[in-house]
């Protein structure tokens, strides 16, 4: 790495005209869809892009639907799941990327796990689904299309986001710790369990966040391997807005991205206060 | 003397104390199992389920794009057959390829699709560069909100933010509205369903993905090549174009990747804001396999979008691991 002595952080700081409006001009474009969805959510009117006064009535007609209901607590059940097994999995994968230097196999699994991250949907979709059909006529197992097919596909596209986390962590991390305790006569495996993975612990909990988020977001691949009855959340809404605005779908949108943004505020808020601790510890250090 | 109680007694430790030895031997076992084995049960496990869930598939997929299309379930001819002299026989038709190139809709779809995501990929890199500059550029607390700014959307639904612009470009949407009440056009235009429409969907969608990887390279440039260019006497634009620029092109080609790839198989956006008038790969596929049930042509088509996105995707894998190993 070149000497940090100095980065664009640094550099004297000289408004720049254009800067700070391309930056004003990216943000609002990124926010004001998502603040007109939230207004509209609130709009008395049935057409969704005339104002029709104040009303809370879609929210209501929101929470009376048995049908959204249903297809939420079936995607927060397939998303708990796959977070969880895709952590366990992708933590693995990502230990031996960064820490097992040679195994056999390793170039078709370093394939395997960043193909995932960058497959169009379709083609993931398609192939399992096709996976599943060829496995039903085989063995007979999976008998029915359904929440058991969802998961397994979700699981396989997020085990490998979490593996690249936790490798990047790993390498974040470096080994000089696990050296230490090598050292001193500790086995590879206490190692793994005293040192290692205490370490990880942040990195899998954003791995878990991760898989849950894209599990909960997935449309197309969820189309392709779900069966009959088996809608997910995305896939109720896009039947629902393939042919147009609805209200109901506004009001939806606004309960998701309001829980998204508490949760991304208090991440973002114990991360810089964990930052400043770090420096007042820094300076601590530094003023003994 | 040993009472009868006192010999159940023993009797019982004993059999307890051979338990223990018993339970701590099959400890070891197990322990001495782990202690030598851990790291290659925990390769094999996702290795396992990547190859079963991840590598098969794909073969199934190339298999499909080469079998005839029935009307059956399933609705493709076997590839391999025993002929009547018991040998196996491998009949591998080439009619989908084919068919593909012969068909005016296919190579046009995957022409269209290659050029919208080129440009929208162009249109990140325009706006997505000057804001990763801006923010690398501010300060403290500052710099880690408008972060969280720009990690924000990705978090969100992405059907959702999807939807929100069909509000907006609708016929009675937000921005026709606008422009009329403004006095800039008196006839609502049609935005939605048009070529327009998918780009700012893509746009949209993919702009966070261009933005962080440039984030991450422009925040850690060496800035002793700055002030040497500045005192020797360069303009800032010369330095920014000599310097900056070409130092961080790894994050400009892993940006470009990250929206490039994707948005070239999408299938939502074209979709939802494009309607039946654009013409997208991922689309084509989709209503291949789910409307026309032709699910050779489908694989056939996967294929086909494989083979133009592989340059692509090695690059990419290139650039990741020389990041890692960096």
């Amino acid at each position: 790495m070149p000497s940090r002595d100095k980065s664009i952080t640094d550099m004297p700081k000289k408004r720049s005209t254009f800067l700070l409006s391309v930056l004003c001009f990216g943000m609002a474009f990124l926010y004001i869809p998502m603040f007109l969805l939230i207004v509209y959510s609130f709009n008395y009117s049935k057409i969704v892009s005339v104002w029709g006064g104040l009303s809370t009535r879609w929210y209501i007609s929101l929470f009376e639907s048995e049908e959204i209901w249903s297809a939420l607590m079936l995607s927060l059940k397939i998303a708990i799941v796959n977070a969880t097994f895709a952590t366990l999995f992708g933590t693995l994968a990502g230990l031996a990327l960064a820490r097992f230097r040679h195994f056999r196999g390793r170039t078709l699994f370093t394939g395997m796990i960043s193909a995932p991250l960058v497959m169009p949907e379709v083609i993931t979709g398609l192939s399992l689904l096709l996976l599943f059909i060829t496995l039903g006529d085989l063995i007979g197992w999976p008998e029915k299309r359904g929440i058991t097919t969802i998961t397994i596909a979700h699981i396989t596209f997020s085990l490998a986001y979490v593996a690249v986390i936790i490798e990047s962590r790993l390498s974040g991390i470096g080994e000089t710790l696990e050296e230490a305790a090598l050292d001193l006569g500790a086995k590879p495996l206490r190692v793994m369990m005293d040192i290692t993975l205490p370490l990880l612990a942040p990195g899998m909990l954003a791995g878990w966040l991760l898989a849950f988020t894209l599990s909960l977001d997935d449309l197309v691949i969820a189309s392709f391997v779900s069966g009959p009855g088996s809608s997910t959340l995305p896939m109720l809404i896009y039947s629902r807005v393939k042919l147009g605005l609805k209200p109901d779908i506004n009001a939806l949108a606004t309960m998701i991205i309001l829980a998204v943004a508490m949760g991304v505020l208090i991440a973002g808020w114990i991360l810089i206060r964990q930052q400043k601790q770090r420096e007042r510890d820094a300076q601590l250090a530094g003023a003994k | 003397m040993i009472k009868p109680t006192d010999s159940a007694l023993t009797a019982s430790r004993l059999n307890e104390s051979t338990k223990m030895i018993f339970h701590r031997r099959w400890v070891r076992v197990v322990d001495n199992f782990f202690q030598s084995r851990w790291k290659g049960l925990s390769v094999a496990i996702p290795y396992v389920w990547l190859v079963i869930f991840f590598l098969i598939p794909f073969f199934i997929v190339l298999k499909i794009s080469f079998a005839e299309s029935l009307i059956a379930s399933p609705p493709f001819s076997s590839l391999f057959e025993w002929s009547e002299d018991a040998a196996l026989k491998m009949t591998l038709i080439f009619d989908n390829f084919a068919y593909l190139w012969e068909d005016d809709l296919y190579v046009k779809t995957y022409l269209n699709s290659v050029k919208i995501s080129t440009i929208s990929t162009i249109l990140c890199l325009l706006i997505g560069y000057p804001m990763a500059y801006a923010i690398v550029r501010a300060s403290g607390t500052m710099k880690y909100l408008l972060l969280l700014m720009v990690i924000l959307p990705f978090w969100t639904s992405f059907l959702l933010r999807v939807y929100a612009w069909m509000g907006i470009l609708a016929d009675q949407g937000t921005l026709n509205s606008f422009l009329i009440w403004a006095g800039v056009i008196d006839q609502p235009i049609r935005m939605m369903y048009s070529e327009f429409a998918v780009y700012i969907g893509i746009v949209y969608s993919y702009l966070p993905f261009m933005i962080l990887p440039l984030y991450a390279n422009l925040e850690k440039l060496d800035l002793t090549l700055h002030e040497a260019a500045s005192d020797l006497g360069a303009h800032p634009i010369t330095v920014f174009f000599t310097v900056t620029l070409p130092l961080t092109i790894p994050g400009i080609i892993a940006g470009g990747l990250l929206v490039f790839i994707p948005a070239t198989g999408e299938f939502v956006i074209p979709d939802l804001l494009g309607g039946g008038n654009v013409l997208m790969i991922g689309r084509v596929l989709y209503d291949e396999f789910n409307s026309n049930h032709d699910w050779p042509v489908a694989a056939a088509v996967a294929i086909a979008l494989l083979i133009l996105l592989v340059i692509p995707m090695m690059l990419y894998q290139h650039a990741q691991s020389r990041q890692i190993n960096n």
